[in-house]
């Protein structure tokens, strides 16, 4: 097995092959709002909502795939981004820095 | 459900599953009635005495602190605790902002260092509200937030496992790594409850 090697602040086998990550921290990122079958790790709550790129986490099989008991590769560069509470909730009763921070893979992203 | 062990009770259809899987897989020569028992006392050997470990080596040991921000599963095989497969995050809590930890869409949940989840992290009334109205939520678990205080929630949606590091408190100066790691419960570290001094 290959050495795994650093990407910013996370480690990332390099086991398989891989996507090139698009965005960075700091991206303003909009996902997808779409409806698809299937095991999606993409929570309905932020579809179609804007946020921003807290960190690439690395690389992983796309789930979505190995649901389906497929390899999952090429591997799927994985995104924390955060959204701010009020654009998730318009009612939400909170201060305006609040926010929720959701795994998000890169195929359901698009640059907002 | 809350059975009375001493009383016979039919196995339920999971029950029934489960042992049927279990005893396939052995016949199969797939694994062996050891391994499923050694896998059950590994399981049952995760306690949250393993998270507090680590909080309570980052309270004292700044340079530690920072290994652990930067890389939550390297920081963690310093102290022997293996973090296999998973990325470990874990996120600070300040005077500013406040952490705490959900999984929307199952149970996902750091078990390498807290062990097996609560109840009430996998009920849907947590799930769906700690990121709809996490200060309502918090306040349920008796911990009312100023509101000068960020909430952020952290949603396991995939391949990342996430543990909250609390604030030491103010009134632990000297207290050594052992007392205070006594002080850092399961709850703190998901973020629902801040470390008390009784």
């Amino acid at each position: 097995m290959p050495e795994p090697e650093k990407q910013g602040q996370t480690t990332i086998s390099t086991e398989g092959s891989v996507v090139d990550p698009r965005f960075s921290a700091g991206d303003r990122v909009r996902v997808r709002k779409a409806y698809p079958l299937g095991h999606i790790r993409t929570p309905f709550y932020v579809r179609g909502l804007t946020g921003e790129v807290e960190r690439l986490c690395g690389s992983f099989p796309n789930p979505e795939e190995l649901a389906q008991m497929r390899d999952g590769l090429p591997r799927r560069p994985l995104y924390r981004v955060r959204f701010v509470q009020h654009d998730l909730w318009p009612d939400y009763r909170g201060r305006d820095a609040d926010a929720v921070e959701v795994e998000i893979f890169e195929h359901w992203l698009e640059l907002a | 459900m809350k059975q009375d062990p001493g009383r016979y009770q039919p196995l339920s259809y999971f029950q029934l599953m489960e042992v049927s899987l279990r005893e396939l897989l052995v016949e199969k020569g797939v694994t062996t009635e050891a391994e499923v028992r050694a896998t059950l006392e590994d399981v049952r050997a995760r306690t949250p005495e393993r998270g507090a470990r680590v909080v309570a080596r980052a309270w004292t040991d700044p340079e530690f602190k920072a290994r652990l921000l930067a890389d939550g599963t390297k920081a963690c095989q310093e102290l022997g605790l293996d973090v296999p497969a998973l990325r470990l995050v874990v996120v600070e809590n300040t005077p500013r902002v406040h952490n705490m930890i959900v999984c929307t869409l199952c149970s996902c949940y750091p078990r390498m260092l807290l062990g097996l989840p609560p109840d009430w992290y996998k009920s849907r009334n947590y799930r769906s509200r700690a990121v709809r109205e996490p200060r309502a939520v918090l306040a349920e678990f008796g911990l009312r937030l100023p509101d000068e205080v960020q909430v952020r929630v952290h949603d396991s949606s995939a391949d990342m496992r996430y543990l909250v590091l609390p604030m030491r408190p103010a009134q632990t100066a000297g207290w050594s790594e052992e007392r205070l790691a006594g002080i850092v419960t399961r709850d703190c570290m998901i973020g629902v409850a801040v470390p008390a001094v009784s």
